[in-house]
């Protein structure tokens, strides 16, 4: 077992995890979008996760960061928060709020986010922003909401764990990015209305299945997909 | 094998190459090269070469037209040099050779033996009837390393490479251990020419030291600044210098395999390496068993699609395993764990180049160039508001001053100098008063710009700061990967802000928000693409604050650039009566008659493109341009009616 102390709390954890494990396994929240438990190779692409360790010149992502004896890790400086609040921002800034139609049901982890670092969920000075795409996409078996997605990336990487390829992966560049899927051929023999990993790992709701499928669906628990990555 | 036996097997084909030099040199033949790269077909040498050809038939005269690769000379190409030996003359370079010029040249030298000197750019050779091309700053001033053979051999005939000393480098280095290999790049001191400067035979020892089950080197031409080409140029002019160093390279840390990452972009690239492959496997000196060696490197080309983002090493690595081209969070370096799961040496075009001659000459004779932190040269493709702009090599260490003003000939139509822009897209603009930082690795990083792979675009005072970072988000912005937050949102964030203040609608609070969402990208962004992408606007907001501030207050833009905030008029003093050339080149018919029958600009229809301030007689001179637009002074035009019923 490896003792860090973080935000002045000594805890243990064992070799091999990263900082952004190790606090959440102890009950110290750190915001995130992007982390995956079981993933080997961090994501790192919602850079929000940032702390800052003793020694080190200026915040880092804790998700990257594996843990070390008597590793001193703040959570919550004002570096930190500055760099957390913008991420969010920016974030929020592509996320388009629509409460009423919004399909997350309990707990939203941006709006979670936003509690912890004590701001709105405006993305106040930055501008709303828009993007030249339809609001809702066609993804075969789902509807993909590119104004809900925060790009986080989970839904390509659990469609990759569990189908050995991508039937989902990123498409455009920069601001225009987008989830596309990329299952050829016919959609009969495809079975993601049985699968839906990737619409119960979405944290935004933007990956929907679609009417038509979802008699045929509802094989799969969704819990068994939260287990894996939260 | 020993080292004896290396240079034995090496010696025969030494032997070749000088005895077909030399053939060339006897024979008495004229020898005619064309400028044949990228840059020259642009300006059009393949009109030039296929002239010479005619022209040659038509008069049957003998004579070898050879393609040579880019001497870096863009503003004089078509470049042509002529070696006609019976002439008396020493080889010959001219510029601007299109096809009238060739007639007069075949006519005037080949046949008549009269070097046409009104098109002499200067001889190649010290002689006693023309000045040489060493007499120009623009060649005596530059130190020339990596691009020596650049221009002067043929790319596709190895034996040309060979016989100017080519080839010795490998041969010596696989005489020795790969060990002194490695050692002699450290020594040297080189440093990556990608732009980071990361010490090359730090990382040839990390690969060779980490445990792994295979090595790979892969050699980084995925060049993709805006304006920039000098990887281009090499490879297209000397690619079997890169070859050597990359089997050096492999060698040195023992890999088996190498990897030349080229954009699809560059199709004569692509050629030329891929012909150079071949013809260094059919000599031994690449593939199964070099040289007879128990060395063997598998050398291959990859054509990557052309994403700028690919140019950062963890994305290259993506894309060439098929993947898409996001960068991803190091450690692992791509040395310790990189393409395929193994020790990945990923080196620029210009760190490979620089290899044979460190292995060849030594590491002291290339520390003795350069500074102490950055030894070596530093090659940049110098573009915008220069004289004499295209692809230079200067030692490092030697001022911005001295490469802008002397090597370049400073800046053209006299008017005066506002910034350079270094190091593409993640480089910053440096104003007049960093004119004499030193080009090293530190020295610019250290100026808020960067070293970059060696992009600089040289801008006059008619260039406007906000509009020129707002040039380079635009880019990065929509070369993002998309892959984390910053750089993604907060890229397109800062294109709108810049786009706002060049139209006029920026907020003072505009200033601050740059401000701070451009540190917070620099500092939260995952990979190198995102943590520079702010450079232009913190440089730039740096040095050049108040002309941001004369956008944002006063509406106005000071370098009258940005359209919505600049109006043209026309003095009604200085107009000329009865003078209309201004009415025909409107191309919106802005322009109509006074009352006074002189000319005025309809406001609302101007669309400002400035062709009537082109067009107007020098003798008049009189269209003014102005910022803010409000300074135009508005001018009513006749109603059409009354002036066709008086």
């Amino acid at each position: 077992m490896i003792n860090l102390i973080v935000d002045d709390k000594e805890i243990k954890v064992e070799e091999g995890k990263t900082v952004l494990q190790a606090c959440l396994e102890n009950g110290i929240f750190i915001p995130n979008m992007c982390f995956i438990k079981t993933r080997e190779h961090p994501h790192a692409s919602c850079r929000l996760c940032f702390v800052e360790i003793d020694g080190l010149d200026r915040p880092v992502t804790s998700c990257t960061e594996e843990v070390r004896e008597g590793l001193l890790v703040k959570t919550d400086t004002p570096a930190v928060r500055r760099l957390q609040r913008m991420g969010f921002k920016l974030l929020m800034s592509a996320h388009h709020r629509d409460p009423k139609e919004c399909p997350v049901k309990g707990s939203c982890q941006l709006i979670r986010i936003a509690k912890h670092l004590k701001v709105g969920l405006k993305s106040r000075p930055l501008e709303l922003l828009e993007r030249d795409v339809d609001e809702e996409v066609d993804l075969t078996f789902f509807t993909y909401y590119p104004f809900r997605c925060v790009l986080c990336g989970k839904c390509v990487y659990i469609c990759r764990q569990r189908n050995g390829q991508n039937l989902l992966t990123f498409t455009n560049r920069g601001f225009d990015t987008m989830i596309a899927f990329f299952g050829s051929g016919d959609p009969a023999d495809l079975s993601c209305h049985h699968c839906l990993a990737c619409a119960n790992v979405c944290p935004t709701g933007a990956l929907v299945l679609k009417p038509e499928y979802s008699e045929a669906a509802g094989s799969e628990d969704s819990s068994k997909v939260r287990m894996l990555v939260e | 094998m020993s080292r004896v036996d290396v240079k034995k097997r090496f010696a025969p084909i030494q032997g070749e190459a000088a005895q077909r030099a030399e053939e060339k040199k006897t024979d008495g033949i004229p020898t005619i090269y064309i400028v044949m790269s990228t840059c020259g077909l642009a300006s059009g040498a393949a009109e030039t070469k296929q002239a010479f050809e005619q022209e040659l038939a038509l008069k049957s005269i003998e004579a070898r037209i050879v393609s040579v690769g880019c001497l870096g000379h863009c503003y004089a190409e078509p470049l042509v040099i002529i070696d006609h030996p019976a002439s008396g003359f020493p080889p010959i370079c001219y510029y601007q050779i299109n096809e009238s010029r060739v007639r007069t040249l075949v006519k005037s030298y080949l046949e008549l033996g009269d070097p046409v000197l009104k098109y002499v750019l200067g001889a190649m050779e010290a002689n006693d009837l023309l000045p040489t091309v060493m007499d120009f700053p623009r060649f005596n001033l530059e130190q020339r390393l990596v691009m020596e053979q650049c221009g002067r051999i043929d790319p596709d005939d190895i034996y040309q490479y060979i016989a100017e000393g080519g080839y010795s480098g490998l041969v010596k280095a696989l005489g020795s251990d790969p060990e002194e290999v490695i050692s002699e790049i450290e020594t040297s001191g080189l440093r990556g020419r990608g732009g980071a400067g990361f010490p090359t035979g730090r990382k040839w020892r990390i690969a060779r030291d980490v445990e792994t089950d295979g090595r790979i080197v892969i050699c980084n031409a995925d060049e993709g600044d805006p304006g920039a080409y000098m990887d281009r140029t090499i490879l297209e002019s000397n690619p079997h210098q890169l070859l050597e160093g990359l089997a050096i390279c492999a060698y040195g840390v023992g890999a088996d395999k190498a990897i030349i990452y080229v954009r699809a972009e560059y199709p004569l690239a692509v050629k030329t390496m891929k012909q150079a492959i071949q013809s260094g496997k059919e000599l031994t000196l690449l593939g199964t068993s070099i040289l007879g060696t128990s060395f063997t490197l598998d050398v291959s080309v990859f054509q990557g699609s052309g994403a700028f983002v690919c140019g950062e090493e963890t994305a290259l690595i993506q894309s060439i395993e098929g993947r898409r081209g996001m960068p991803q969070h190091r450690p692992p370096y791509p040395v310790e764990k990189g393409l395929w799961g193994r020790s990945t040496i990923v080196n620029n075009v210009k760190t490979l180049s620089s290899v044979p001659s460190i292995i060849e000459k030594g590491a002291e004779w290339f520390r003795a160039i350069g500074t102490a932190s950055s030894p070596g040269t530093a090659i940049f493709s110098v573009v915008g508001n220069v004289k004499h702009p295209g692809l230079v090599e200067i030692a490092m260490g030697t001022s911005l001053r001295t490469l802008i003003f002397d090597v370049c000939g400073g800046i053209p139509k006299k008017k005066g100098f506002k910034a350079v822009q270094i190091g593409g897209p993640s480089g910053g603009c440096l104003p007049e008063s960093f004119l004499d930082t030193p080009i090293d690795f530190d020295s610019l990083t250290e100026a808020g710009a960067m070293m970059g792979s060696g992009g600089m675009v040289v801008m006059d005072e008619d260039s406007c700061m906000v509009d020129v970072a707002r040039y380079f988000l635009d880019f990065t912005q929509k070369e993002s990967c998309g892959k984390c937050t910053f750089c993604r949102i907060g890229t397109r964030h800062l294109l709108n802000i810049l786009d706002r203040i060049t139209k006029g609608e920026g907020q003072e609070e505009d200033l601050e928000l740059l401000q701070t969402l451009s540190e917070d990208i620099k500092n939260g962004s995952l990979c190198g693409l995102g943590k520079t992408a702010p450079n232009p606007v913190l440089t730039s907001l740096k040095y050049f604050f108040e002309e941001y501030e004369a956008h944002v207050k006063e509406k106005r833009c000071p370098a009258l650039k940005c359209r919505p905030l600049t109006a043209y008029y026309i003095d009604l003093e200085k107009c000329a009566r009865g003078c209309d050339v201004c009415v025909g080149c409107c191309p919106v018919e802005a322009i109509f008659t006074t009352t006074g029958r002189k000319k005025a600009i309809d406001q609302e229809l101007c669309v400002k493109c400035g062709e009537c301030m082109v067009v107007c007689p020098p003798e008049y001179d009189a269209v003014e341009k102005v910022s803010p637009p409000e300074l135009a002074p508005i001018i009513e035009r006749v109603p059409e009616e009354k002036s066709a019923s008086n």
